[in-house]
């Protein structure tokens, strides 16, 4: 009798150690996949200046052609006034560029650059690269836009 | 101990029944998600074209298909539009590349949807529905005619239809029987012999043939099939019925298409089309002239009179941004074509560009084996699907015709 319910307890056991290792392989799984900075604000990659990007009108739609905001800003803070602006970009797990040419069209003033022109046909993880010339300097900074 | 390690075998196999829900929930959320976005309820309403002010009035579209079945519009009064977009055949014609006047280049494209489509033809070498129909009307392979020819027939057979929606006909009087920029060289002599008012009228004359067959096309829409059907009910949690239920196969070639074979990368959305360029790498064929794709479209369309810059549109050039940013060059457009949507595939072979494939298991195997392209790169990547995993994917493409 004893035995018994020492099998059973090992299997009571064994049964919760189970539970645990399937909760911890469900738990860790979404974070050990690992994704793209996905920030909408960052330094440049010389610290030159502080960049943001997104979407002018709220939502990423996928497929429509939409134009977003990239504001420039000088590391003291000062916005950046008459930048040449470069767009290029795609999706590096395709090895595909962009499926439009995105360009920098409108100054709205306040650091603020109307990129018109976006577009992400497919869903997945694009990436924008902008290029920037103003009275600071040249630097360059990019954008990882996951849909 | 052998009882402990049979009991723990139990349980674990019980764990693993329950983490893999006894096979109930078949989709996870995420390829729930994807399968909602290409069901055609998730179809937006089509949205006005301002470059066509006519694209929605109605006695234009009407008279749009008059002139899209009509076989006075052709050079021998032979060929109209419906020559080879048959009606009874999703307005294509079944054969590996279409024959007018001459034997083209290119397979026929079916028209379901097509008033959706930001870029036409297969390299997207026009940018609207009413420049598009201009363009086979003066093919020399296929309706072979001219625009001054076609300014006459309208004014003679359709005058005064016409008029009614576009105003009085300009004096045509003096216009030559024969003309136009892209004729015989007898008939390019005359076009350039007329002052250009006159060249002006008559390619107003020509425009509007374009946007009265443009407002028709906006009618030809794509039918719910099966595959919405088995989607609407995955959606909503019903459970699918009679033949909206789907084998297990197709299960198989469904999630396949959304996941490890990556086809809806491109051929996503309702209408299973990005309406982007791309070469996978499909060969071409011999004996025919080369073909470039996309980056040869792309110096066409810049250079068409009636493309979006031009004072034929309506509206104003807000409409344009499609073609003001487009991509012009790089190695991406190099054989690059536009990928077509798969509603009612399955019942029209054959496939590709130039009807390269003559069945779905040969463009399967296509995408199976992803040889490299010819010219430019190929962005689709060898697959290595196994016979069983192959068939899947050709019984799923299946739903989306039956
Ligand atoms: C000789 C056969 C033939 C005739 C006649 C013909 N077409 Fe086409 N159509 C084709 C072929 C072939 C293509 C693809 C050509 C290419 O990509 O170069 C095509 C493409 C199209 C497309 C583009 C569809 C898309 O998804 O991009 C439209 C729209 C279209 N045709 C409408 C018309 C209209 C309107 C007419 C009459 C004015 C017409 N066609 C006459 C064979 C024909
Ligand atoms: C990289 C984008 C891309 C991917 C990924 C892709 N396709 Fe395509 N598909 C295209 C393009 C572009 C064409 C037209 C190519 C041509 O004519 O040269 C096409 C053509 C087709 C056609 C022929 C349709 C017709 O009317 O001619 C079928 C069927 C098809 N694809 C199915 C699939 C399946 C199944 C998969 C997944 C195994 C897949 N595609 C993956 C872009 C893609």
């Amino acid at each position: 009798m004893a035995s018994i319910w020492r099998y059973i307890l090992a299997g009571l056991g064994l049964a919760a150690l189970l539970v645990g290792i399937v909760a911890a392989v469900y738990l860790t799984l979404p974070q050990s996949a690992p994704g793209p900075d996905l920030s909408r604000s960052k330094k440049t990659a010389n610290g030159l200046f502080l960049a943001s990007f997104e979407p002018e009108r709220g939502a990423v739609r996928q497929g429509e052609l939409q134009s977003w905001l990239l504001t420039l800003k000088t590391a003291a803070g000062a916005p950046v006034e008459g930048a040449a602006i470069t767009v290029s970009g795609g999706m590096p797990q395709h090895d595909h560029g962009l499926p439009t040419s995105p360009q920098a069209t409108d100054y709205l003033g306040e650091g603020r650059y109307r990129i018109d022109g976006v577009k992400f046909t497919m869903s997945g993880w694009w990436q924008l690269h902008f290029g920037i010339s103003a009275a600071a300097g040249s630097d360059s900074v990019v954008f990882n836009v996951v849909l | 101990m052998r009882h402990i390690v049979g009991i723990a075998g139990l349980l674990a196999l019980a764990a693993l029944a329950l983490v893999g829900g006894c096979g109930e929930p078949q989709f996870s959320d995420a390829e729930k998600k994807i399968i909602a976005s290409l069901a055609l309820n998730t179809l937006p309403s089509l949205k006005p074209d301002t470059t066509n002010r006519y694209a929605d009035v109605p006695a234009a579209a009407a008279l749009g298909s008059t002139l899209f079945f009509d076989v006075g519009m052709s050079r021998d009064g032979t060929l109209s539009c419906s020559t080879c977009h048959k009606i009874d055949r999703q307005f294509q014609d079944d054969l590996p590349q279409a024959v007018g006047v001459g034997h083209t280049n290119r397979r026929t494209m079916p028209l379901a949807g097509v008033a959706r489509n930001p870029w036409f033809f297969w390299d997207g070498r026009r940018d609207s529905l009413w420049a598009q129909a201009l363009t086979p009307l003066e093919n020399p392979l296929e309706q072979a005619g001219n625009r001054a020819a076609f300014a006459h027939y309208i004014k003679k057979r359709f005058g005064e239809r016409y008029e009614r929606i576009f105003g009085p006909l300009p004096d045509l009087s003096t216009v030559p029987a024969n003309a136009g920029p892209l004729g015989t060289d007898v008939e390019k002599a005359a076009w350039n012999a007329m002052p250009s008012g006159q060249q002006e009228d008559v390619n107003r004359v020509f425009a509007n043939i374009g946007k009265a067959i443009a407002a028709f096309e906006r009618s030809i829409e794509p039918e719910q099939t099966r595959f919405d059907r088995f989607a609407i009910d995955l959606a909503t949690g019903a459970k699918p019925e009679g033949d909206a239920a789907f084998s297990p196969e197709e299960i198989v070639g469904l999630k396949l298409f959304i996941g490890k074979a990556n086809c809806v990368t491109c051929h996503n959305g309702s209408r299973f089309t990005d309406n982007s360029f791309h070469n996978t790498g499909v060969p071409p064929i011999d004996g025919l002239p080369p073909d470039r794709g996309r980056v040869d479209g792309v110096a066409q369309v810049e250079a068409d009179p009636f493309n979006c810059f031009g004072k034929f549109r309506d509206g104003d050039e807000s409409a344009c941004r499609e073609l003001r940013f487009m991509v012009k060059d790089g190695p991406q457009i190099v054989r690059a074509y536009k990928t077509p949507s798969l509603r009612g595939a399955a019942s029209r072979p054959p496939y590709m560009h130039a009807g390269q494939f003559a069945t779905l298991d040969e463009v399967v195997a296509h995408y199976s084996k992803a040889p490299i392209a010819v010219e430019g790169v190929s962005e689709v990547h060898p697959l290595d699907l196994s016979d069983r995993e192959r068939a899947a994917l050709v019984a799923f493409l299946k739903t989306l015709s039956d």
